[in-house]
């Protein structure tokens, strides 16, 4: 189950985990599964979410709301792996639900989950030593972030500590729907390039990626799109019975 | 989930060593679009803080503008109806806009003149912070947008009319608790979109790299100064110094000078504010009620949380100490029992607030109002020779409103 694009491009789903529920989630991720999606991205929601747009912002208070913690997402994740043995499944989370487990304890939970990758929005690779050796210890991809404001030294850092895929943000923000895919993008992945394909590390662009007309437009440069703020805000306005179907035809579009 | 899982952020010891942390504490946890700022800004402040003219030109405005140096007051008939320590009070709340914050936000401001950036945001709580920037701004012809919770906006109006009238854009900020760390979350969402063109005057020593530090160097001048004046007044150091603790900026910038004065007493006080129970109170280091060590915007210090990690809700009648987190160099003074850390609850402020202005005609801020909350606590249980300084972090015409109600001064019954 390592994380891998093999049809071009390659579509990694975001889904905050309990929103509406946790057995929506599920439905949810395997329903994208079903329709093309590679890899699952379960995000764990929190309270003070600094990096996300309104969109992520308002199901992340929803989802902390019923009560949904991390342990409750790595149960999502145990079921996914068992319902879908060769889907791509990673723990995105902000850092402290994942401190407060201890470090040690949720790379052991997550690898035990079934997960094959943990990205988390508020650890920088200069902060990640501990980090580093834990994912190690127990089999897991860290996944980092790349910023159009990261200069390359940063860049080359990011790329020789990421395993699985590197995320490279398409803009300068948060996260959220926008019009076009921002030339930042096309800038970004050519910089990172140079140090991810020495290791065959593929490139997944998000942040804004929202229909087939972005996602054909990351297709020329980079190896997969992930889809986010456009999903969370079809499920925010869909029946929970309907979203599954809803999210699986959207899937399923998104490379037509 | 025990503290000592908590305490499992991996730290190494060559990690403890390095800039920006306060033993284990501290750090940069940021999302990756704002680390190139962050390096930006801690070279641009090494280079500033290393340039003897960008010291002068701050020393001339905080003497000429700002009115510094600040009295440190002897505060006689306080102390005498306590029938204690001698109590001093070092009186930033003379200082220009009314509050230690403009330290840190001149300084700032400055900086961010000398990087080129014409756009400065900042997040307020109590909105001195807020009142200061927008001062700044004003002073130095820049745009300001500031960051406040709903909750802030109506209980500290005055504040909000004051950043206005400055020339300043008020945002409010909805989300969350309404309160300070949402607005902290805002600004930290304008940052990281207009990161190219914006500098980001935080108000408190939180926050990423280089923040805390930076920010402790601009309020240090409380300590600097306070120590010279005491030793002139009373030819000794004091027996414990007393602030109140909401970021910790001005308790920082009093205790800094006296860390290594290991006689001098170093108490920061928290917010009580109704209760125990989370939610109730803003006392991060009081474990029991669910203070942990943890990541909150940017840096691992305690944080006000629940089982699972989530950031609890707070409370306290100031704005100014309500907030879940506490700067990271506190959380090592903690650790190291070099400060100690205690609360004093929304009724012992308002108690406190009434006896200062009886007794020695000040109105303290309600922020400030828990520090000498506490000092009267200890006064009574302390020798006549002992000397309790207490920093006057602000003065509380902001509180009117909240006061004219909690304290009923309009049925005139007080
Ligand atoms: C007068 C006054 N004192 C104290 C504080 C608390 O901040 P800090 O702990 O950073 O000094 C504030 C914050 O708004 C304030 O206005």
């Amino acid at each position: 189950m390592p994380i891998e694009f093999k049809k071009k491009p390659g579509i990694v789903a975001y889904l905050t985990a309990g929103d509406p529920d946790l057995a929506t989630t599920r439905e949810i991720a395997l329903a994208a599964i079903d329709n093309g999606a590679n890899v699952i991205e379960l995000g764990v929601p929190f309270s003070d979410p600094l990096a996300d747009g309104p969109v992520i912002q308002r199901a992340s208070q929803r989802a902390v709301a019923r009560g949904v913690r991390l342990t409750d997402v790595l149960e999502v994740a145990r079921q996914l792996r068992a319902a879908r043995p060769a889907c791509g499944l990673v723990v995105f989370s902000y850092l402290n639900p994942v401190v407060r487990m201890g470090m040690k304890n949720f790379c052991a939970a997550a690898a035990a989950a079934g997960a094959d990758g943990v990205l988390l929005t508020d650890m920088i690779v200069e902060e990640a030593g501990e980090y580093l050796a834990e994912m190690k210890a127990n089999g897991l991809a860290p996944i980092f972030l790349a910023a159009p404001t990261s200069p390359d030294a940063r860049l080359k850092a990011i790329a020789e500590a990421s395993e699985g895929f590197v995320y490279a943000i398409s803009r300068v923000g948060i996260t959220g729907t926008q019009q076009n895919v921002a030339g930042d993008a096309s800038q970004l992945v050519a910089r990172l390039r140079a140090f991810t394909e020495p290791r065959g590390i593929p490139i997944a662009v998000g942040f804004g990626i929202s229909n087939a007309e972005h996602v054909r437009a990351v297709a020329e440069f980079a190896d997969a799109a992930v889809i986010g703020s456009a999903l969370v805000a079809m499920i925010e306005i869909t029946k929970p019975s309907q979203a599954p179907a809803a999210i699986g035809r959207f899937i399923a579009g998104l490379r037509a | 989930m025990s503290v000592s899982a908590s305490s499992e952020l991996p730290v190494s010891s060559a990690v403890a060593a390095r800039a920006g942390r306060f033993g284990v504490y501290g750090g940069r946890y940021v999302p990756e679009t704002l680390v190139a700022a962050l390096e930006e800004l801690e070279q641009a402040y090494a280079a500033a803080d290393a340039d003897p003219a960008f010291h002068a030109e701050l020393d001339d405005l905080l003497h000429h503008y700002c009115g510094r140096p600040t009295p440190l007051y002897f505060a006689k008939r306080m102390s005498e109806q306590l029938g204690g320590a001698k109590i001093y009070l070092k009186r930033e709340d003379l200082l220009h806009t009314g509050a230690h914050k403009i330290n840190n936000a001149l300084g700032q401001g400055m900086l961010a003149r000398r990087m080129g950036k014409r756009r400065i945001i900042a997040e307020t709580g109590a909105g001195q912070h807020g009142v200061a920037t927008a001062t700044v701004c004003a002073l130095f012809g820049m745009q300001c947008v500031i960051y406040m919770g709903e909750e802030d906006m109506r209980r500290q109006e005055l504040n909000v009319f004051r950043m206005r009238l400055l020339g300043a854009e008020v945002r409010c900020v909805s989300t969350g608790s309404k309160t300070l760390k949402d607005a902290i979350n805002e600004a930290m969402r304008d940052w990281v979109t207009n990161v190219r063109d914006t500098y980001y005057i935080l108000g408190s020593a939180l926050g990423a790299h280089p923040y805390p530090t930076m920010v402790r160097n601009f309020q240090r001048v409380i300590g600097r100064e306070a120590r010279a004046q005491i030793l002139e007044q009373e030819g000794r150091l004091p027996t414990a110094i007393v602030a109140c603790v909401g970021g910790g900026s001005n308790a920082i910038g009093i205790f800094y000078d006296f860390l290594g004065d290991k006689d001098v007493r170093l108490i920061g006080v928290e917010a009580g504010g109704r209760g125990t129970a989370l939610g109730d109170h803003a006392a991060r280091f009081q474990k029991e009620n669910g203070g942990v060590p943890g990541v909150l915007q940017g840096t691992f210090s305690y944080v006000l949380q629940d089982e699972a990690g989530q950031i609890a809700a707070t409370h306290s009648v100031s704005a100014g100490l309500d907030y879940a987190s506490v700067g990271p160099e506190h959380a090592m003074l903690h650790d190291s029992c070099r400060a100690e850390y205690t609360s004093a609850s929304d009724a012992e402020a308002l108690a406190a607030t009434s006896a200062l202005a009886r007794t020695e005609g000040i109105l303290p801020a309600l922020e400030s109002a828990h520090a000498i909350a506490e000092a009267m606590k200890m006064a009574p249980k302390t020798a006549k020779t002992d000397i309790l300084m207490v920093n006057l972090s602000g003065r509380g015409d902001k509180d009117m409103g909240i006061l004219a109600r909690e304290l009923d001064l309009k049925g005139a019954k007080v």
